[in-house]
């Protein structure tokens, strides 16, 4: 497909007619979360689209984020949105490795300076360079490099977009966000652990057709995916409004598909579009499945508590801070604090100071 | 004698109090047939947007019923377009070649504008029929 023709005419020759032309912009629309009003202007932009040059990174990451990505759920949607962009460099799909590969990328970003979408997945370690290279290039300086001719930059996955589980406690390899390190481009956010299949197409999709960034929220997630927590768009909502909670995995309540609060969901401080668009191509998603939503595209999820308690349990044992507060007078929330504050003084007590002459000793 | 996987299914209860967005979206349909009578142009409700419980779309779909139109499409995959029960209200499914769902709308029109021929096919058509009769 030559890099000059627009989407319309590409698909076209491909004997794509305007009634199946019509067709893939109703699906895009739907993909795109945006209302079906929107599919004549849909279709007039992509008419006119031209190809853009996306260059994927791969950095500390699974591959779970490819993996989600070519679970090509709609194949003829999605994969005409794959043909119609020149995938240029993605070392896990591209059939050329070693220097042909980096010099495909090299002259990709050179050709398209300026303009070429960077999609990244997997954090960057700032510890030591070494933990994760690709040809020898530390992740560092490839996305510093890559970074600088880059038209928008989309983190996908919640590595990626805020560290994910590498940067978890206690982060070892200094694991940092791709926000962490470029300041000076327009960055989107597609955080999730991995991220749903549309989700990734339809930011990639938006950009095709518009041209523009979508919308995005103070953690530069798309507004159309990201705006809603799951607790608001649940559709066990009239459970927990109802008070109607599952308290074990097998009980009646679970049985009957009651609310999962109690069992640790982190549906209320969640903000992803799993209760609507679903997984599988709408078969379902965790809570439908019975099992309490992870928060998995929240910065520090996997530091968040335990899965299985519910948001709403605090640090400490109750019974402990309902002594404190019997003594003190104080309110239950205020004796958290106090407990809290009575045991970093215990340990600042204790802490015993490092001198050389201890060093010495170990000698 | 059952196996495990078997128990475990017919444990599962479809709770009866399912969220109740039956009933606000047939009344969208109400209003849209309302709004199409009175030539204010069409509706169109994407499925996929909406947070249905398991078995909900089903029961929408199931109380709207199927009227005199059934046509299929195929056009990058197959599409299914239904008039239901309620002359002007139609439920497109779009499916890929591999039968997956990639969207699920129902419209409120007296003719979804997939059924129509399109100006460029025609044309397309026309210079077809011209040159195998030249």
């Amino acid at each position: 497909m030559s890099k000059d023709e627009t989407l319309g005419e590409a698909l076209r020759r491909q004997g794509v007619t305007r009634r199946g032309f019509l067709k893939f912009c109703a699906a895009t629309a739907s993909m795109m979360a945006l209302p079906p009003s929107m599919v004549p202007v849909i279709a007039a932009a992509l008419e006119s689209a031209r190809r853009p040059s996306v260059i994927w990174l791969s950095f500390q990451e699974c591959t779970g984020c490819t993996e989600s990505l070519t679970r090509s759920h709609s194949p003829t949607v999605e994969g005409l949105i794959f043909d119609s962009i020149s995938l240029d460099y993605h070392h896990t799909l591209q059939a050329a490795s070693g220097s042909a590969a980096e010099a495909a990328r090299e002259t990709a970003m050179e050709e398209n300076h300026g303009k070429y979408i960077l999609v990244v997945d997997g954090s960057i370690p700032t510890d030591n360079p070494g933990y994760s290279t690709i040809a020898g290039i530390s992740n560092r300086d490839m996305l510093e490099d890559a970074a600088k001719g880059a038209a928008a930059i989309v983190s996908v996955g919640t590595c990626a977009a805020f560290g994910g589980i590498p940067a978890a406690k206690p982060n070892p390899t200094g694991a940092v966000s791709v926000s962490d390190l470029v300041h000076d481009k327009p960055i989107i956010n597609v955080p999730g652990c991995p991220p749903i299949p549309v989700v990734i197409t339809g930011v990639l999709a938006h950009y095709l057709t518009f041209g523009t960034i979508p919308e995005l929220d103070d953690l530069k997630r798309p507004k159309a995916y990201y705006g809603k927590s799951i607790h608001d768009r649940c559709y066990r909502r009239p459970f927990y409004d109802k008070g109607l909670f599952a308290e074990t995995f097998d009980d009646e309540g679970a049985r009957k598909g009651w609310c999962l609060y109690k069992l640790g969901c982190k549906g209320p401080t969640t903000y992803n579009a799993c209760a609507t668009v679903k997984w599988n191509e709408g078969t379902s998603f965790p809570i439908e499945s019975g099992h309490p939503c992870l928060g998995c595209s929240e910065p520090g999820f996997w530091d968040g508590g335990s899965f299985y308690r519910a948001i709403s349990t605090p640090t400490e044992d109750l019974s402990k801070a309902a002594v404190y507060a019997v003594g003190a007078g104080a309110v239950a929330g205020v004796a958290l604090g106090a407990m809290n504050r009575a045991k970093k003084q215990k340990s600042v007590d204790a802490h015993e100071k490092v001198t050389i002459d201890d060093l010495d000793k170990e000698k | 004698m059952q196996t495990e996987l078997e128990t475990a299914m017919l444990n599962v209860e479809l709770g009866d109090a399912l969220t109740y967005n039956v009933k606000p979206l047939l009344h969208e349909i109400r209003h849209a047939l309302a709004k199409l009578l009175n030539d204010e142009g069409p509706t169109v409700i994407d499925l996929r947007s909406l947070p249905l419980a398991p078995g909900e779309e089903e029961k929408l779909l199931n109380t709207l019923g199927h009227g005199e139109v059934h046509a299929s499409l195929n056009a990058l995959g197959p599409t299914e377009v239904v008039e239901t029960g309620y002359p002007g209200v139609w439920v497109v499914r779009h499916y890929n070649t591999d039968r997956e769902v990639i969207g699920k709308f129902i419209e409120v029109c007296d003719i979804p504008d997939l059924l129509r021929s399109q100006q460029d096919d025609i044309r397309e058509g026309l210079e077809q029929l011209q040159s195998e009769l030249a």
